[in-house]
């Protein structure tokens, strides 16, 4: 008869929530916030420009510029970014036979994928303004070029701020993946807190909060600079 | 055409969806394929980080899950009549889920430590090993000192990252330069770390290395020195199931004079 053997899961005299393990651990946990914030920033700021770029070229009437940016976008959202963390720090080396630098794999697996977001947002932008305008300045004399620099840019990148909040908290969250190639981000350091304490659920929760009080902040601030940005006319 | 194209795409996901669903789920091995004597006193479920060739590993043919600490929980199941089931689990999760109830034993070749057996209460010891530590072939790094400064790989939370701390300490101590840490989650991505340059040195259980060298002889990765740590490996359950450990230990007992276990030992070492 299965199951003769009593098996018991009581935790008799073990706490429920051990604040003095979340209290040993947490500097150990902070002291990863900064890299996490690194990752998040420079990857973003790299991404505004070269999102641009890319959705410039998706919207583009020339064949040979559009199709590998719809390539390249369909390629980054239709993967996993666990994947292409791999692929950039484990697969590229072993092909073009060079010495992989974590920190650097882990800012261009974010870089790469943040980017194809960021141009389908800036897409969104673009096309979100009426086609009338392109044609009016065109008929005005403008090349397409300055039309798209003075009239529709300046007006859809006012559109695209929100979503471009959105995707900053999104690769705030997302860089935790980057823990997987060694880099000692705050998920790191609370999988190690996991590990070395025995304490799963106060070293995933403290972190989860750490997490949620950085977000919190940047979309208090994000929210701040739209409406700001708004009014600047 | 496009249409056409979108439709057989739409047809072909559904297929593999439903070609996934109905995969015959593998029966539960229970005693080696013979009929148990009697009924069983219990069924287990064991659980292992799969990534730990030669002692838990998938098989690149069959794609099951094998091993020597696989075959000695069936065989220990076997002595001690009661069915055992072995399931692939992250490291970082394995003694989580023993004390959540998931599993009911870690068999993983787990180090016995202090530190663990504050949590978990460890069988019998049913291993030796060590930790030793490999480079490639053209390195600088000749001795275990040559590593002050340099980047090692290590498998997160094993013994093989607390070796790697200490090192680090007794570096900084002699005011040599600490030792670089990078932690992985699996124990086969260590090997791959270390091939593809991304660090100086992996550190990680002889046994180990041995099996990757076995299975990868054009890597040019060596170990220039014998293992400098000595471990035991346990398997480890809850502490408060005492029926278990007596299970456990006895069947450990048995297999060990019956010369199963030396058995399962020259399968994955060779002759001892």
């Amino acid at each position: 008869m299965a199951g003769a053997i009593n098996r018991k899961l009581t935790r008799e005299g073990t706490i429920l929530f051990d604040l003095n393990v979340v209290a040993r651990y947490f500097p150990f946990l902070i002291r990863g916030v900064g890299i996490t914030i690194q990752f998040t920033f420079i990857s973003f700021l790299i991404a505004i420009v070269l999102g641009l770029l890319i959705a410039l070229g998706r919207v583009s009437n020339n064949k040979i510029i559009r199709v590998p940016c719809q390539i390249y976008i369909d390629f980054i959202r239709g993967t996993p970014l666990l994947a292409q963390i791999y692929l950039v720090h484990f697969g590229l080396p072993q092909i073009f036979h060079y010495k992989p630098v974590g920190y650097i794999d882990a800012l261009i697996a974010l870089t790469l994928n943040s980017s194809a977001y960021m141009a389908e947002i800036y897409r969104g932008g673009i096309e979100s303004i009426e086609k009338g305008q392109m044609e009016a300045a065109r008929s005005l004399g403008m090349t397409y070029g300055h039309a798209m620099r003075y009239v529709i840019l300046p007006q859809a990148i006012r559109r695209v701020i929100p979503p471009m909040g959105n995707e900053f908290i999104t690769l705030l969250k997302e860089s935790s993946l980057v823990s997987v190639i060694g880099m000692e981000d705050l998920m790191m350091r609370s999988k190690m807190m996991a590990g070395q304490s025995f304490r799963p659920f106060e070293a995933y929760f403290t972190t989860a909060l750490i997490y949620l009080v950085l977000t919190f902040t940047f979309t208090r601030l994000l929210g701040y600079l739209e409406g700001r940005l708004k009014t600047g006319g | 055409m496009k249409k056409r194209f979108a439709i057989l795409c739409c047809v072909l996901v559904l297929c593999l969806t439903f070609a996934a669903g109905c995969t015959k789920e593998p029966e539960p091995v229970t005693t080696n394929g013979e009929e148990a004597p009697t009924e069983p006193v219990a069924k287990l479920v064991a659980i292992g980080e799969c990534t730990f060739a030669p002692f838990e590993y998938v098989d690149p043919d069959t794609g099951e899950l094998t091993g020597f600490d696989v075959d000695l929980i069936y065989a220990i199941a076997e002595a001690s009549n009661f069915e055992v089931e072995y399931k692939n689990m992250d490291w970082n999760s394995l003694i989580a889920a023993l004390q959540t109830g998931e599993a009911d034993l870690i068999v993983s070749g787990m180090t016995i430590t202090d530190e663990r057996a504050m949590e978990v209460k460890f069988s019998d010891p049913y291993f030796e090993s060590g930790q030793a530590w490999c480079v490639q072939e053209d390195s600088p790094i000749k001795t275990l000192d040559d590593l002050a400064g340099k980047t090692v790989a290590v498998q997160i939370n094993t013994t093989a990252d607390y070796a790697a701390q200490d090192l680090d300490a007794k570096f900084k101590e002699e005011d040599k330069p600490g030792l670089n840490i990078k932690r992985l989650e699996q124990a086969a991505d260590v090997f791959n770390e270390l091939k593809v340059g991304g660090v100086d040195a992996v550190i990680s259980d002889l046994p180990v290395i041995q099996e990757y060298l076995k299975n990868n002889p054009d890597s040019d990765i060596i170990v220039p020195e014998p293992a400098f740590t000595v471990e035991y490996y346990g398997i480890a359950m809850r502490k408060q199931d005492k029926d278990i450990h007596e299970l456990v230990n006895k069947g450990l007992a048995k297999i060990k004079a019956s010369g199963k276990y030396d058995e399962i030992y020259e399968k994955y070492f060779g002759t001892r």
